[in-house]
């Protein structure tokens, strides 16, 4: 089965890109690059970084511009899928989504209307659980945003460590927040995973952060070898 | 032991992670439980468990209703059994009962019609599905959304059908199911 990876460039559609290559052929990325920095869909820091990560997994991309408009980007991401089934012959859909019954549902419904597969594979996960998966598989994941009391600016940049899952999970007791961002507390960027053929170097970055909002802007890279 | 019968397209499949993984981290904790893809089920062996839950599917698979002869023994097997989803569906084609049309995905209403030991009341849940199945006198409805039957029993035995997903929202009707007498 020939399937499409709706992928953001962060840990969730890189973790599910990884368990759909080990099962299925993978035949392409497929990238809503939302114009709206609180889309109700789509991660937005370091989306750019998207190209280089398709690089470094040899796969090509289906990147679509969204304005990020709550439901027009659903017709944007129909039209993404469509183009993805059209150039590659896709029979499927991946997404990363974990607990979001509001993204997973709309997903199934476009996959239903263009009459292909829709997979879920980090559905109902332990958030803790998946956070050590990345660990434990060596992905190199870096908080690129974050969106939440008490986290701040000190967050951004750090790299998915045991630590940091640790302090994460410790959060979540204390204040609620998922460890793994399901409700948009933080948004990763990966440099590095299992698939990639090349990993990402960051040679400029900066950091734009007001109280407990801030986002870790990757404005250089470059693929190097592993 | 309880048994999950994971009832996706094909074995170690994609799907797995997405209507087999969830059941197994509710029941896990209660009771001990194993997975069988439903090619490999020898009714023999079936005596060695106590329940038996039959997984959901992805919306285009389809490979259980195609393969009815296949859950033969859900008429023999004797205690306890819980079908979410394609599950559901596949226990009312191997009665003889036919599915209907009825896409719902997303969450949905769901009213409680009949008493029963693993949910009451009204509250929302998760539905994913292509079918539902007609009402017939083989099975009690138990209850139902604004478009279809959403839990059935079958009337002569512990054979219950739920179209949600307990798994994702409500798992305290999975819980309910592993606390049922034979």
């Amino acid at each position: 089965m020939r399937l499409g990876v709706l992928f953001s460039g962060g840990k969730d559609s890189t973790l599910a890109l990884h368990l759909a290559a080990e099962k299925e052929e993978v035949a392409c990325l497929i990238t809503l690059v939302s114009k709206n920095k609180e889309s109700y869909m789509f991660h937005t820091p370091n989306i750019d970084v998207t190209v280089l990560q398709a690089k470094a997994l040899g796969l090509p991309m289906v990147s679509v511009i969204t304005e990020g408009k709550k439901e027009e980007e659903l017709a944007d991401l129909e039209r993404a899928i469509a183009e993805a089934i059209s150039r590659f012959h896709i029979d499927g859909v991946v997404t990363g989504a974990v607990e979001s019954v509001y993204q997973a549902s709309r997903v199934q419904r476009i996959c239903n209307d263009l009459n292909v597969w829709c997979f879920n594979p980090l559905w109902k996960h332990d958030q803790k659980a998946l956070l050590e998966t990345l660990v434990e598989k060596k992905f190199q994941v870096v908080i690129s945003g974050i969106f939440a009391y008490p986290l701040d600016e000190k967050w951004l940049g750090k790299q998915i460590t045991p630590q940091i899952i640790s302090r994460l999970v410790e959060l979540q007791k204390q204040y609620g927040i998922s460890p793994s961002g399901e409700g948009g507390e933080i948004e990763t960027t990966v440099l590095d995973a299992p698939m990639f053929r090349y990993k990402i170097e960051i040679s400029e970055s900066s950091v734009e952060a007001k109280d407990n909002c801030g986002v870790f802007l990757i404005n250089q890279a470059r693929l190097v070898p592993k | 032991m309880i048994l999950v019968v994971d009832m996706n397209w094909k074995k170690d499949s994609l799907s797995l992670y997405e209507f087999v993984s969830p059941i197994i981290s509710v029941i896990q904790p209660l009771e001990d439980c194993e997975v069988k893809h439903f090619w490999d089920i020898e009714p023999t062996e079936l005596s060695a468990y106590s329940k038996i839950v039959l997984s959901g599917t992805t919306l285009k698979d389809q490979a259980t209703l195609k393969h009815i002869d296949k859950f033969n023994w859900i008429k023999t097997y004797g205690k306890p059994i819980l079908g979410i989803c394609a599950g559901m569906q596949t226990i009312s084609l191997v009665f003889g009962t036919p599915l209907t049309k009825c896409l719902q995905i997303g969450m949905a209403e769901i009213t409680t019609l009949k008493e029963n030991p693993l949910f009451l009341g009204d509250f929302k849940a998760y539905v994913l599905h292509n079918f539902s199945v007609e009402s017939s006198e083989t099975f009690e409805t138990l209850a139902q959304s604004a478009k279809c039957l959403q839990a059935v029993k079958y009337k002569q035995k512990n054979i219950y059908g739920i179209l949600f997903h307990p798994e994702v929202r409500n798992q305290e009707v999975l819980k309910q199911f592993i606390k049922l007498k034979q």
